[in-house]
């Protein structure tokens, strides 16, 4: 990818009043990439999303496309614009126009309109015939597409999304995530997503920024995020994990001691340096006796959860802490609640989150 | 069930059946007759001659209705101008403040319409306050500014501006944030704004409060009679000097039918092509 930037956040802030709901946002977006910004409701950002396109202004800090600052620039003068997570079609509009208005508003003619938005309905797997339909006739994943369509007929520099398909139930959402991401791959423009749901940013996307409490935790590929998360809620928020808190120097897990490991390890921490010792669920599996893994626990199974393709398990360790394990179907434990195990991992499959400050 | 709930919905609206039958359509059918009566009788027991709709236009009182509908027209557009900034304001800019100039403007109708008006004869006649006061302290008189079409047109407007404020409000409130949002995210101005969005989605509410200030303005009488003087006579006054002073039942009659009818297919026009559902809050 020729790394381009096309958008750059420089110490973005802003304030309600006492409350800070974004502190110091620094992220560039490269050209043509699909970025998702995923974060749990009330971590600003939809707050950053409304500066990005313009509907609302930052306390401090520049926004800049394409090297130009755009900040305070009003959002029908900004070259971007957005999908809204109710869609915002205009209900006294049929399809056709609504996916015009951008045109309209640009002052084309009427043919050139009708031709752009005929081009666009078969862009995004629509009929033609949906051109003169009224909003109110279309389903939900078919207004969905006019939405996207309209956005597209504005031409922007970047694609904004905001949640947009949160209200669409399960299998409409899958199936136009992957939409999505083919429409990105087929019009090649910069895509910025947002949303709270960690799958939908895990399917579509180049690279993930989660954000908490009004700044970025990390900014990676998913496949870095879920491996080697940089914090806690990180971890904790890329789906089940585990957890034990180490030092350098005590590895058996800080306050608990029921962590069993390998003595020549190199977990990477120095001395009295304080960690987080993660492994995720699915890397947990049953051994012989200590020693054929690099780290084990003795556990109870507590419960056995059926998911479909996996089992979930969650198993009490001596110390009271839970130790949860996915397995896939075929790899089911034989086993029954009450029953003990020895569960172990390796060191090649588990990550150390560094304390901060 | 079904049935049971109709029988019960007839006999629901039994009570306002019989009054509106009684107390509006019964009227209406005698002043429809009357109008087809030879002049000056006072029976409808005559063979009818519909004489009177003849003098209607031979006496030139087609003059007065051309005055009361374009004066309403007038009332209603300066009225829709005037009230926009107010209702818009209400209805999305000040949400905490609507109550309070609900109340504000609900207070002017708890006092009479004659009486306010006679305040403004006051405030504005030769002599009255505001010609008094110019003379009193800057020693400049001038003629009242009452008797004349402007001033008429003004108490229209001042007189009927709560039945314009109120559906203009409630229409402005049913265009939704996010379609004003996706509209100016997808470039257009403010003025593109108002044309594209704001006035086709707050049509029903345009239409209502349009059509209650036209209607009402057209068969308004006090704003002529109080503050235009004999400027010009409107058709209302007509009607009531028909029935009283010239003891014309059938003249009165039919300047009364061509005005209903007149209204009447306005407002049918106008309705029909309004959801009036949608401002109720219903099929949303």
């Amino acid at each position: 990818m020729a790394a381009t930037t096309i958008l750059k956040l420089d110490g973005l802030s802003k304030n309600f009043g006492a409350f800070q709901a974004l502190r110091n946002i620094c992220l560039e977006i490269i050209e043509g990439e699909f970025l998702t910004i995923v974060g749990p409701s009330g971590s600003g950002k939809t707050t950053l999303i409304r500066l990005l396109v313009g509907m609302d202004q930052p306390t401090e800090g520049e926004i800049r496309l394409r090297g130009t600052r755009i900040e305070s620039t009003p959002a029908n003068k900004r070259p971007t614009c957005m999908v809204f997570q109710s869609l915002a079609l205009f209900p006294h509009r049929t399809v056709g126009q609504n996916i015009e208005f951008p045109l309209k508003i640009r002052g084309e003619p009427p043919a050139r309109r009708k031709e752009r938005a005929c081009e666009l309905l078969e862009l995004l797997r629509l009929p033609l015939e949906y051109y003169g339909k009224r909003i109110a006739q279309c389903s939900g994943g078919e207004q969905q597409r006019v939405a996207l369509a309209r956005a597209l007929a504005f031409d922007p520099e970047i694609l904004f999304f905001d949640e947009p398909l949160s209200a669409l139930d399960y299998r409409l959402r899958k199936a136009l995530e992957k939409e999505l991401k083919d429409l990105h791959e087929r019009t090649g423009k910069t895509f910025v997503y947002i949303t709270h749901s960690l799958e939908e940013a895990m399917v579509m996307s180049d690279r993930i920024a989660i954000m908490n409490a009004g700044r970025f935790e990390q900014i990676a590929t998913a496949d870095q995020i879920y491996a080697r998360p940089v914090s806690k809620f990180v971890a904790e928020f890329m789906g089940e994990v585990n957890l034990f808190d180490i030092s350098g120097t005590d590895r058996r897990g800080i306050g608990s001691g029921s962590l069993g490991s390998k003595d020549n390890l190199d977990l990477g921490l120095a001395g009295d340096e304080v960690g987080t010792l993660m492994v995720r669920p699915e890397f947990v599996r049953r051994v012989e006796g200590k020693g054929s893994s690099d780290f084990w626990v003795r556990g109870q199974l507590r419960a056995e959860y059926l998911l479909g393709s996996r089992l979930h398990y969650e198993f009490d360790c001596d110390d009271g802490t839970t130790l949860t394990v996915e397995k896939l179907r075929e790899d089911r434990f034989r086993c029954a609640p009450g029953d003990e195990f020895l569960l172990g991992w390796d060191l090649a499959n588990s990550h150390v989150i560094r304390s901060r400050g | 069930m079904d049935k049971a709930n109709q029988r019960f919905g007839f006999l629901c609206s039994l009570p306002i059946l019989v009054v509106l039958g009684l107390g509006f359509l019964a009227p209406l059918a005698v002043v429809a007759l009357y109008s087809t009566m030879p002049e000056r009788v006072f029976s409808l027991a005559n063979f009818p001659t519909f004489e009177a709709f003849r003098t209607l236009v031979e006496q030139s009182y087609y003059k007065s209705l051309l005055w009361s509908l374009g004066m309403a027209v007038v009332a209603t557009c300066m009225l829709f101008l005037l009230c926009w900034p107010l209702a818009y304001a209400m209805a999305k800019v000040f949400r905490s403040f609507a109550l309070a100039i609900t109340i504000l403007v609900v207070m002017s109708l708890f006092v009479s319409e004659n009486i306010r008006l006679f305040g403004w004869s006051l405030t504005l006649m030769k002599g009255g306050l505001l010609e008094g006061h110019a003379r009193a302290w800057f020693g400049i008189g001038f003629e009242g500014l009452l008797y004349n079409v402007p001033i008429i047109v003004f108490g229209l407007v001042y007189v009927y501006l709560p039945f314009m404020l109120f559906p203009l409000a409630q229409g402005i409130a049913m265009i939704p944030d996010d379609a004003r949002q996706a509209a100016t995210d997808l470039g257009a101005s403010r003025w593109q704004l108002l044309i594209e969005i704001d006035l086709p989605l707050a049509a029903p509410g345009i239409a209502v409060g349009s059509l209650l200030t036209f209607v009402l303005a057209a068969g308004a009488l006090a704003e002529s009679k109080l503050l235009g003087g004999q400027a010009v006579i409107v058709i209302a006054d007509e009607i009531e000097t028909a029935f009283t002073y010239s003891q014309n039942w059938p003249l009165g009659s039919a300047l009364s039918v061509v005005l209903i009818v007149i209204i009447g297919c306005l407002v049918t026009y106008g309705l029909a092509r309004v959801d009036l559902d949608s401002i109720i809050g219903r099929n949303r």
